[in-house]
């Protein structure tokens, strides 16, 4: 292991280190530990000047609720998640089709095919910004939460299919011979074969595109208008514009719209970070 | 047996992966790869989004060679890449520290993972508020050392290393989560023999650890450089370009120019996308063709 074990040093400078952890932390983690207590002042505390002192009451009954009655932001979280579960689910359908399409068959055009699923996912989002809200206008669907999903569903399909490609390869290849031996069908093979090995890469995926989606604030202002089909990135932008100083619902309207990933992220600590590492870091 | 049954039973093999890729392939192309054109196309044309296009040839790229505020949106792009880059030595460094097994140790691991988790609209606003000329924490405490506030989002000079700064947080936390797995399953009988070789602290890093530590590096070095291509969300939300359009970036300035309140200008927009997606296909050519060559092995 390296760093040399803790546990092997003097017991002072273990000490330290258990010293040192706790502050690094709250160094760290200052802008946000800011924020969520700046979400339980009052607002007499905001007026008079006291940002970082102790606050003079707790509010954060009062705030969180003046926060979901004044405010949209329900709806924005529900539009949130209209865009973020029908996405995940399409993701995970159609890249894991294509990733068992890469993945198993050798074909002439599975690598051409295959780069062209990675170097879509590098472009940039504005060489698609135009002709995508292009598109979206011509379907209908601008300014719906379906528009915002056809195209997520798209472009993440794209990274997914990498992923899962790699994920499928990595399965042992007599599994499949056998069962062609065998006489199953190829479609056979995909469902009873295959897909039960795939959960693993399918939950890593869930998280890891639902935290992408969630936190998606582009596609939001590009696709999206009105408070009703807006996701809570977009809104929370256009809360903060109308909550000029009103800095106690502004935090508390942040510390909301970041709880949906952040618990997603602790439930499902162990496939998020599998994902992230592209499954590759093993 | 039908005769389209038959000839599927014989071709099976060589027809399903397109059965299974079509649905992905059509709508990849449809919302990410004919949109790539179709912006080359427009950005040789005149258009308000509205009426009819005018093809203008190369008049829009003309323009834009005499534009300051895009030389001002590179300059910043390339003071973003090179910046970001310390996200990777950062999350090798947070990662190092935490690489231990004391009690607690998971949980702290997930609490420095956490502005990574959070959305950039969410971190943009956070850093607003700190960096707050009249009560952000930052000033607070420059202040109590004596010092005159610094106004970092109104200063032309530092605002765009403020937002960089800000947008540094949540990538050295992706960095440092990489590292993590990747000192995971370092080889520690290597460790062992270096150690009895009399190899410690930065040899042993340097020429013992870090070799093992490549494919981290390499997701690293993309994420991040897609990460500082893309700084579209923090600059939007935390000074919408300004002061004077001395924080833009070509995402920004893109966006701007085309939604512009003095007209839509798609035409012009799409140029800014096309010599971005200029800057990102060299970089996305490395990447394929160190693919490439691990694909074939070489």
């Amino acid at each position: 292991m390296f760093p040399k074990p803790i546990e092997q040093s003097s017991a002072v400078v273990q000490n330290l280190y258990k010293v040192a952890l706790p502050f690094a932390l709250i160094i760290w983690l200052l802008p946000l530990i800011a924020v969520a207590l700046t979400s339980i002042r009052s607002e007499g505390d905001l007026i008079s000047g006291n940002y970082w002192g102790w606050p003079t009451s707790f509010n954060m009954v009062e705030n969180y609720t003046a926060v979901f009655t004044n405010s949209p932001i329900a709806k924005y979280i529900l539009n949130s998640f209209k865009v973020t579960i029908p996405t995940v689910i399409g993701v995970i359908v159609m890249s894991s089709m294509a990733g068992f399409a890469l993945g198993i068959y050798k074909f002439k055009a599975n690598l051409f095919v295959f780069f062209l699923f990675v170097a879509g996912n590098f472009v940039p989002f504005q060489i698609l910004m135009i002709p995508v809200r292009e598109l979206t206008l011509n379907l209908g669907v601008y300014n719906t939460t379906t528009g915002l999903v056809l195209f997520h569903v798209a472009f993440q399909t794209g990274f997914a299919t990498l992923f899962m490609r790699n994920f499928i390869k990595a399965l042992p290849f007599e599994l499949i011979e056998a069962a062609r031996v065998e006489g199953v069908s190829e479609f056979r093979i995909f469902w009873y074969v295959v897909l039960p090995l795939m959960k693993p890469a399918m939950a890593a995926l869930s998280v890891l595109i639902f935290t992408f989606i969630w936190n998606d604030y582009f596609w939001a202002t590009v696709l999206t208008q009105s408070a009703d089909t807006q996701p809570v990135t977009a809104g929370l932008y256009s809360l903060n514009g109308q909550w000029v100083a009103a800095w106690h619902l502004v935090s508390a309207g942040s510390i909301v719209a970041a709880m949906p990933p952040v618990i997603m992220f602790f439930l499902m600590q162990k496939h998020f970070i599998a994902g992230l590492t592209l499954g590759s870091v093993k | 047996m039908s005769s389209f049954a038959k000839y599927w039973k014989a071709n099976q093999v060589r027809l399903a992966p397109w059965v299974f890729l079509a649905p992905g392939i059509f709508m990849f192309l449809l919302y990410v790869i004919f949109p790539i054109f179709q912006s080359a196309s427009l950005s040789l044309y005149k258009w308000d989004g509205l009426g009819e296009k005018e093809y203008i040839g190369l008049q829009n790229y003309v323009e834009l060679m005499d534009d300051e505020a895009f030389y001002t949106s590179l300059k910043n792009n390339v003071i973003w890449l090179v910046l970001y880059m310390l996200a990777i030595p950062g999350g090798l460094f947070v990662a190092l520290f935490l690489n231990q097994t004391v009690r607690g140790i998971r949980l702290y691991k997930s609490l420095f993972f956490f502005p990574f988790v959070i959305s950039q609209v969410v971190v943009g606003l956070v850093f607003t508020w700190f960096y707050d000329p009249s009560f952000g924490l930052l000033n607070v405490i420059i202040t109590s050392f004596g010092f005159d506030p610094i106004a970092v989002l109104a200063d032309e000079r530092l605002v765009t290393y403020g937002i960089i700064a800000a947008g540094l947080w949540p990538q050295t936390a992706y960095c440092m989560i990489l590292y993590l797995t990747g000192l995971n399953s370092v080889d520690p009988e290597q460790i062992e023999a270096a150690r009895l070789d009399n190899a410690k602290g930065w040899k042993m890093l340097w020429y013992v650890i870090l070799p093992q530590l490549k494919p981290a590096t390499f997701i690293a070095i993309v994420v991040t450089v897609i990460g500082a291509l893309r700084s579209f969300d923090l600059v939007s939300i935390m000074t919408g370009g300004g002061p004077w359009g001395s924080s833009r970036v070509l995402a920004f300035y893109m966006y701007e120019k085309a939604f512009s309140e003095y007209g839509f200008r798609m035409g012009y927009g799409a140029a800014i996308a096309v010599v971005l997606l200029g800057i990102m296909l060299v970089y996305i050519a490395g990447v394929l063709y160190k693919m490439y060559r691990d694909e074939k092995g070489l």
